[in-house]
């Protein structure tokens, strides 16, 4: 079957086209890796992170903050000394001395969350008298709902994304600049051939990465995968496909790779932000989160952390697939109609 | 626009017929209505300086660009109706294809094998491109003359009736460039059709049975090399300069009043003359200098080339552009 042929042949030169690019190899398969070790590890530990505070007082003062397990102490000469540090952000906020018998002062930014936890333990250690709880707590250690837990799912949606514009848009960018592409359309090859072969070698690479990805954040970071294989496999499917669709269309009229790594830098960082890869995208306004849910990544992201972390089946999705396969569709039909063949 | 009129149109022995042909570029005419003809078994090579429109012509022949006006007929059938079936039968080589540098020879065969209907034997083709020592090489380690041999040999390898080649010497040495008009020689000889560009002349001199020489998107003239050359009139080029004198105090009807001068051409310090009997002219150049008291410098003669028709046509060289 020369039909089936060609789109063999077409896959298997896009897949050994990769593989033999080192640094294709690197950014696809290892980034990802070393990047959720090295967040993972950052927010792994069991104990809560001290706040680190400057202080500018007597020993007294130093010595009793300094007792507390919470509070890591820097002792400074000069307020504008520890000032210059505080705006820096490396340290949470600076304490003085109360003049002629005043309170402590603490300098801090109300904004920022480590320095209100800062400004807690700091009324925490100078006021022994509370040391009675006034609530009962319940400390959060169950695999799953740490910060790794929830980045992991987020870096797997940002890989598929980087890989499906990246790999595509960037081999379609280099196969049209070398005239390679005018080439083969002065056989009788087939133009679906064509892009099914990128499609093809996609899942290729999804398989490796995905498995790859998971087997590591499984074992190295205790991630937990608590999907059935065929949800897992639909939502990365449905990911990968989306993404190819964007490659293919970042890529349809690009002349050179310049001009094709502007517009796939262009897409793809407003959903790096807003779609909840690093933090929830809920920590945007309200009313925001309806549109950025609409982000082709935010509903891959969503879908993931359900099925990986809540064990939810694909069947309960039914919005995050409808607005992927919106995308889907939509990014193929629009770049069929407008790739530029020459 | 039936196929059955297509049919008719197109001469039982023509493989490929162009009519009219015309290309536009916003307001430059790159292709200002050419009529080309290439019948079955022969080697039609078109010539011209850079930007006369060579590869805009074969583009629209390969069905790569569309003719603004005209009309062009492939093995009997048009790019409009049957663009498939005419892309089984043709084999194209273009200006400037790179190969992706990470395939090897063997890869890249087969890729293109697998476009097409028929099966070849690869082994075959790259003996005939002689790269068999290059199979498992990968393409950034070839020369420019075995690149340029892969890109025909991915031209030929289903067994194409016609081939097209647009400039497939440029930039090779002399060495390199005879190996590519080996592999061309064989289609021919095995009964294959030829459309080529170049601008060398030897090259169009020793495969075309036909030249068509262009110029800003018109053909200025065809023929077969020897017609090309005859029409000049000439039996041979006769160029000298004049030591410490402008040539241009020989004037020219001074010069066309000998006996067997056809043409006369300034050019820079030389002067050229087309001329009939050479032995007989330079006997008479010899007593009209010395007359003048004229002293003559770098005299020689040489049989005219496609070049000098070219230059005596548009009194510019093929390689100035
Ligand atoms: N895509 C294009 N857009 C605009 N102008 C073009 C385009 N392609 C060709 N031209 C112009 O058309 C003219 C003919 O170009 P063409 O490439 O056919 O010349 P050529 O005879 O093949 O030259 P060369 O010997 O340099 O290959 C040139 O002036 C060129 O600049
Ligand atoms: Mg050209």
């Amino acid at each position: 079957m020369a039909r089936l042929d060609e789109i063999r042949e077409l896959t298997r030169v896009r897949v050994l086209s990769f593989l033999r690019e080192p640094e294709a190899v690197f950014w696809v398969f290892m980034f990802p890796m070393v990047m959720a070790a090295v967040l993972g590890f950052a927010f792994r530990s069991g104990k809560p992170e001290p706040s680190t505070i400057g202080v500018v007082a007597s020993e007294a003062l130093t010595a009793t903050l300094g007792a507390s397990e919470a509070i890591d102490v820097e002792s400074f000469e000069t307020f504008e000394d520890a000032h210059a540090k505080l705006r820096r952000g490396a340290i949470d906020g600076v304490v003085e001395e109360g003049e002629f018998g005043a309170l402590p002062k603490l300098t801090f930014d109300p904004v920022r969350a480590e320095a209100v936890t800062a400004r807690l333990r700091i009324e925490r250690a100078l006021s022994d008298d509370l040391d009675e709880p006034i609530v009962a707590t319940e400390e959060l250690t169950e695999k799953g709902s740490r910060y790794v837990d929830f980045l992991f799912p987020g870096l797997l949606g940002m890989n598929l994304m980087g890989t499906g514009i990246w790999g595509i848009g960037f081999a379609i960018a280099d196969v049209r600049r070398r005239k390679f592409l005018k080439r083969m359309l002065v056989t009788p090859m087939r133009r679906t051939s064509f892009f099914l072969s990128f499609m093809l070698s996609r899942l290729v690479f999804l398989i490796l990465e995905v498995v790859l990805l998971v087997m590591f954040a499984a074992w190295v970071l205790g991630v937990p995968f608590r999907s059935d294989a065929v949800s897992f496999g639909v939502v990365c499917l449905l990911g990968a496909l989306v993404f190819a669709g964007f490659g293919i269309l970042v890529a349809s009229r690009a002349r050179t790779i310049e001009g094709a790594s502007g517009l796939m830098n262009l897409v793809m960082m407003p959903m790096w932000l807003a779609s909840g890869v690093f933090f929830s995208y809920e920590r945007f306004p309200d009313a925001l989160h309806p549109i950025l849910q609409l982000l082709p990544l935010t509903a891959l992201n969503d879908a993931l952390r359900n099925v990986m972390l809540d064990g939810d089946s694909v069947l309960s999705l039914g919005k995050e697939l409808t607005v992927m396969a919106a995308w889907c569709v939509a990014s193929f039909v629009v770049a069929l109609k407008i790739f530029r063949w020459e | 626009m039936d196929s059955h009129r297509d049919q008719i149109d197109s001469p039982a022995d023509s493989t490929v017929v162009a009519r009219g042909i015309v290309k536009r570029f916003g307001d430059l005419t790159a292709v200002d209505g050419i009529d080309l003809e290439v019948e079955q078994g022969t080697c039609v090579a078109v010539l011209g300086p850079n930007g006369a429109g060579k590869t805009t012509t074969i583009e629209m022949l390969e069905g790569i660009k569309q003719p603004d006006a005209g009309e062009i007929v492939i093995l009997g059938r048009t790019w409009q109706h049957d663009a498939r079936a005419i892309r089984e039968r043709i084999g194209v080589q273009l200006q400037e294809t790179e190969f992706q540098d990470k395939l090897k020879v063997y890869e890249i065969l087969r890729l293109f094998d697998s476009f097409y209907a028929a099966d070849a034997d690869l082994s075959e083709i790259i003996n005939t491109i002689g790269l068999e020592d290059k199979r498992e090489a990968f393409v950034k380690t070839l020369s420019g003359g075995q690149k340029q041999r892969l890109s025909i040999g991915c031209a030929l390898l289903h067994g194409p009736e016609i081939l097209f080649l647009d400039e497939p010497t440029t930039g090779l040495d002399p060495q390199a460039r005879r190996r590519v008009w080996e592999v061309v020689e064989r289609f021919k000889a095995n009964g294959g059709t030829v459309l080529m560009t170049t601008h060398y002349m030897e090259e169009a001199e020793r495969l075309a049975d036909l030249v068509v020489i262009v110029d800003k998107g018109r053909v200025i003239t065809r023929g077969s090399p020897a017609e090309i050359i005859a029409s000049l009139g000439a039996e041979s080029l006769v160029r000298f300069s004049l030591i410490d004198e402008d040539v241009r105090v020989l004037a020219e009807d001074e010069l066309l009043a000998m006996e067997g001068v056809s043409a006369v051409r300034y050019e820079g310090a030389d002067i050229v003359l087309s001329v009939e009997r050479t032995q007989a002219v330079i006997a008479s150049l010899f007593r009209v200098v010395e007359s003048r008291r004229l002293r003559l410098e770098d005299l020689r003669t040489h049989r005219p080339t496609l070049e000098d028709v070219f230059v005596a046509l548009t009194g510019r060289h093929l390689r100035d552009g």
